[in-house]
């Protein structure tokens, strides 16, 4: 496959993985911090944006080390463990790095850093990039359209989350309950996205 | 010892259950629910680790530093899923295929972790293996019951085999139940009667 034909096919898998397969939605990862934190716009919208940065950069990272290391050794079984160690070192990395660097970033997003490491979306991913056989190129539309995706998700419940606050509902629904119908109504509207990508 | 197995029980299948009250952990195993043998699997798993895992953090607490137990608990955590994953893509490769990334999303299981910070690494390590079984198992029953109401209602089977109304062309199936929105519906709608149910009890033995 040559570079603009990789182009297109990673464009298309980054538009498929915010709608048509949206990793929280469609596939059920992140979901703990999508319940936990969304009561907040702020606090959502400064997790959404770590989950976009940090899934893009570590599904690079992986699928480098995937098909450089592991896979010439044959220790492919060995890959959980490599990706998860990947992925806090990165966490830790970034951290710091912006600690050192910017001030006004490290709050905003210092706090949901942590977080993240922890998040099964960003294993998801990179389990999923390696299961479907994406090309490097590929794996850089896709890791981007996931964190997109999950930013989407995340704000858009928050977003309704805030309306419902003043609103009585039943004891036994609110909280969980309640966040969890209201995925399900999103889980069905992003459905309807399915015939936008039509031959994939 | 008898009395706190009892309590251990108790907690973990019903007074502090993983899925309707910490609402932990659901995220890896929610996708595998729209067939009955999938989430037997997927469950029968997730005891292995969980049980397992958190015994040997329980083993190891007295030599684990502190600041970084949580590195040594996701690698034990990792150490068992690999476990699973070699033996399922040995045994039974086309189960390992349906799940796909769902077995190793294990390690990211926010209640395996949660059991092994919260229990295993303050207690002795019988009783850890207790907490983390039970805690796996009150999970699976609620993981059950989504998966039979789903398989039945949007298949018409249980199990791969057929059920005998729902099956027949008098039942209109709900295919929503097998997608993705009915994994979100049906959890909800259980979180909702088993937390009802609690509070009312709870109310009644003030």
């Amino acid at each position: 496959m040559n570079i603009s034909d990789q182009m297109t096919q990673a464009f298309i898998v980054c538009i498929s993985a915010i709608f048509t397969n949206n990793i929280l939605l469609s596939y059920f990862l992140g979901l703990c911090p999508f319940i936990g934190c969304s009561r907040e716009m702020k606090a959502s919208v400064g997790l959404g944006l770590a989950v976009i940065f940090v899934m893009t950069c570590t599904c690079l990272l992986n699928w480098l080390v995937y098909h450089y290391v592991l896979a010439p050794l044959s220790l492919e079984f060995f890959r959980f463990i490599m990706f998860i160690i990947i992925i806090a070192a990165f966490v830790q990395f970034v951290e710091m790095a912006i600690e050192r660097f910017s001030p006004y970033l490290y709050q905003r997003l210092g706090v949901f850093l942590p977080l993240i490491t922890v998040n099964c979306a960003i294993l998801g991913a990179s389990l999923f990039m390696v299961i479907r056989d994406y090309t490097f190129i590929v794996t850089i539309g896709y890791g981007l359209g996931s964190g997109i995706g999950w930013f989407l998700a995340i704000i858009a419940m928050a977003g309704i989350r805030q309306k419902l606050s003043n609103d009585s509902i039943p004891k036994g629904l609110q909280g969980p309950g309640i966040t969890l119908i209201i995925a399900g109504i999103m889980a069905l509207a992003f459905i309807g996205f399915a015939g936008v990508l039509a031959g994939q | 010892m008898k009395t706190q197995t009892k309590q251990l029980v108790n907690e973990g299948m019903w007074s502090n259950n993983p899925v309707f009250v910490q609402v932990l952990g659901i995220c890896s195993t929610l996708a595998v629910t729209n067939l009955v043998l999938n989430t037997v699997v997927m469950c029968v798993a997730l005891v292995f680790t969980l049980s397992l895992s958190s015994m040997t953090t329980s083993l190891l607490r007295k030599f684990t530093p502190r600041n970084i137990r949580m590195m040594v608990e996701t690698l034990i955590i990792a150490f068992y899923v690999i476990i699973v994953d070699v033996v399922l893509k040995a045994y039974w490769p086309q189960m390992s295929e349906n799940l796909g990334p769902y077995v190793g999303l294990i390690i990211t299981n926010c209640i395996v972790m949660g059991r092994c910070e919260a229990y295993g690494n303050s207690n002795p390590p019988g009783v850890a293996f207790i907490d983390g079984f039970f805690n796996a198992l009150g999970y699976t029953v609620v993981l059950m019951i989504i998966a039979t109401f789903r398989e039945i209602l949007g298949m018409g089977t249980f199990l791969g085999y057929a059920v005998p109304y729902f099956s027949s062309e008098y039942w209109d199936k709900w295919i929503i139940m097998v997608m993705p929105p009915g994994a979100f519906f049906m959890l909800a709608i259980v979180t909702w009667i088993f937390r009802s149910v609690k509070m009312s009890k709870e109310e009644k033995t003030k």
